[in-house]
């Protein structure tokens, strides 16, 4: 079986602050890191190649720092990473990305199953595996928390999270598959697989290696643009008790009753209901 | 750097490029600003330069002819024969930006025996209904629903379409958009019409919530976006009835689908539906240890609410990530919002600021949770939580 995941490197946004004073953000300590929902699909590619054979590969689009990340990849032990840098690419919005990485895909030769995490932490679109699998001309399934099962017969069944509980689908390779982190721990990087990602070359292509018009790359093949950035305005702080706990609870309620709550509505109306 | 250019007679080395670059890709050298191949070409510090020194040159995007679009349309998401909840956001946020466009609303509706739905969208506004209503169309699938849409949209040529920031509507609107070469702005929490251009401002949170962005999409149709869930208001049915159409689509071929559906797993952890509960009583790291979330569960079954959790207490394993709420989790939208031993990282705050009423328990007073809950308890949560639950169940 052969499995393409596709990476995101991004800025760690769990370390990115506000700074209260200018409103502005404060990248200082702020790292790159692979995408987290991405470790989970890196994981899920390196389990299904350990249960069914064939072979991993990582493919990111980005500058040429993104190496870095694709080193980490194959230090997990995905066995191959590529990675498409092009100045053409820079600015790409999720249509763009979608195409060019489609692109990439073809140039592996394709594969048996795409994954990627649900989203990326920076942009949080979830845009792109669908858009990859379209122009693929073949089909997705997102948020998946578990493959059950792939059949020598080229059918497989996966387990899609909803809202309130899961969905089981049948479909057939190829496929683009998004995951969701409960599908699995990601693991650690072993002493051997690091020692092993050393020696491995991580091959770039730019935009000549591609089948592709160049009027659908980067900046000049995404039709929606930012046009205007802004910290979102903070809010007023609120009213806060303390001190003893009866005292402060009642306070908190006879606050809340006279904004025209009752926090024990929905209990009477369940027992009244029950009587 | 291609792309981006630095007018350096404009540039007074002020330095709010480079706190504005979330890359680290911008920086003041030598008495101006550089930029390096880390750029993503995202525009912000383009916004952030008040001397309008750094440039970025795009060509326009090639799309169809954007004069023979008009109309907002919007899919019309269901599920168990009744209209997703994030519908009604939707028309309630279309009816908004018909007032400034004076254009109709429609709305995509396939399924099978739906009929009725289409009479239920008109109850609230929508002028005309694209139905497709066919038995071959089962439960969703992302084939058979795309194909349709897209078709429709072919030949109705929208200027606007809008689904839900749902698991169904962020499956299908990229696979849409796509397909006709269209922009799509993922999570909408604003839409507005410019008013010189007509087009529509999109706007959306980024970053885990730390920034906001609005986004165009000026030359290529429809101008696709998702909602958020829980954020925009219901639509109110319009009193005294309204008129719209129904028109059927029997024209399309149903494709055969790739994906089959073998059945519906409900997540049985939770007893209230977290994303529609009115009541929500959320738990974090400050509970300690997995099982004092019987304190949360406790007073949430007291308020007949549903049990939430941060990112936290989900990555520690305490309680399964089905009740994680936030940016990685779910957007809730309650009557009251409870948060218990929650120190309100921004991706929490990102889930719950929509909640009419946040609450906030915690032993530390300059936890960022105080700074966006309207009422705030200080003090130890393990005294706090089962005194809020032997006070509501007292009889009043």
């Amino acid at each position: 079986m052969k499995i393409i995941v596709c990476i995101k490197q991004v800025p760690d946004t769990t370390n990115i602050r506000i700074d209260p004073e200018t409103n502005t953000l404060i990248r200082e300590g702020v790292e790159s890191i692979i995408n987290p929902f991405d470790e989970y699909a890196l994981e899920e590619g390196i389990r299904l190649q350990e249960e069914y054979g064939g072979e991993t590969n990582a493919l990111s689009m980005g500058p040429p720092q993104v190496e870095n990340a694709l080193r980490d990849t194959l230090s997990m032990g995905i066995q191959n990473a590529y990675l498409l840098c092009d100045r053409a690419f820079a600015g790409a919005d999720t249509l763009a990305t979608g195409y060019t990485l489609a692109a990439g895909i073809r140039k592996l030769g394709g594969a048996d199953i795409i994954l990627m995490g649900r989203q990326a932490i920076d942009g949080d679109t979830g845009q792109v595996g669908p858009g990859v699998a379209e122009n693929l001309g073949i089909s997705h399934i997102t948020d998946i928390r578990k493959i059950e099962r792939v059949d020598a017969d080229g059918t497989l069944i996966v387990q899609r999270a909803v809202e309130d509980g899961y969905v089981r689908l049948k479909t057939r390779l190829p496929v683009v598959l998004t995951v969701v982190k409960e599908i699995n721990e990601p693991r650690l990087p072993s002493l051997k697989t690091k020692m092993q990602a050393r020696k491995k070359e991580i091959k770039i292509w730019n935009k000549d290696d591609l089948e592709v018009d160049t009027d659908r790359l980067g900046l000049n093949g995404s039709p929606t643009w930012v046009t205007k950035i802004f910290t979102p305005p903070k809010s007023q702080r609120g009213k806060l008790f303390a001190g003893e706990k009866s005292e402060a609870v009642a306070a908190l309620i006879k606050e809340l009753r006279q904004a025209g709550i009752e926090p024990d509505k929905n209990r009477r109306m369940l027992e009244n209901a029950g009587n | 750097m291609q792309g981006i250019k630095v007018i350096a007679d404009n540039c007074t080395a002020c330095g709010a490029c480079e706190e504005s670059c979330a890359y680290d890709a911008i920086h003041v050298v030598d008495g101006t600003a550089q930029i390096d191949e880390k750029c993503t070409l995202c525009g912000a510090c383009v916004d952030a330069c008040d001397f309008e020194a750094i440039e970025i040159h795009r060509k326009a995007f090639k799309g169809e002819d954007i004069a023979a679009f008009s109309g907002i349309c919007l899919y019309a998401e269901h599920r168990n024969d009744r209209l997703a909840s994030v519908v009604l956001e939707i028309i309630g946020a279309a009816r908004a930006l018909q007032k400034d466009l004076k254009e109709p609303i429609s709305a995509i509706l396939l399924g099978n025996g739906v009929k009725h739905l289409a009479e239920e969208l008109i109850s609230y506004g929508v002028d005309e209904v694209w139905l497709v209503d066919d038995p071959a169309i089962g439960d969703f699938c992302e084939d058979i629903q795309a194909d349709l849409t897209t078709e429709i949209i072919r030949e109705k040529k929208p200027a606007i379409f809008l689904g839900g920031g749902t698991v169904i509507g962020r499956s299908l609107l990229p696979r849409v958009a796509a397909r006709v070469k269209t922009g799509l702005t993922a999570d909408c929490t604003e839409l507005t019409i410019d008013g010189g251009n007509r087009l529509l401002n999109q706007t959306r949170p980024a970053f885990g919530g730390n920034i906001m962005a609005t986004i165009l999409c000026e030359n290529s149709r429809p101008q696709m976006a998702t909602v958020r869930h829980k954020v925009m208001p219901e639509a109110e049915k319009i009193e005294g009835g309204h008129p719209g159409k129904i028109l059927e689509f029997n024209h399309i071929a149903i494709p055969e689908p790739k994906i089959e559906f073998l059945e519906f797993v409900e997540d049985h952890t939770q007893t209230v539906n977290l994303v529609e509960a009115d009541y929500i009583v959320s738990g974090g790291r400050g509970l300690e240890d997995p099982k004092n979330f019987a304190l949360i569960e406790e007073l949430a079954e007291a308020v007949g609410g549903a049990v939430g959790a941060s990112r936290a207490a989900v990555d520690a394993g305490w309680i399964s990530y089905s009740h994680q709420v936030g940016q990685t989790g779910k957007t809730v939208k309650p009557v009251i919002y409870l948060a218990c031993g929650i120190s309100g990282a921004i991706q929490h705050l990102a889930g719950i600021k929509s909640s009419d009423i946040i609450i906030a328990i915690n032993n530390d007073p300059d936890a960022p949770i105080f700074d966006v809950a309207h009422f705030g308890i200080v003090g130890d949560l393990f005294e706090m939580v089962p005194e809020i639950t032997r006070q509501i169940k007292e009889p009043l």
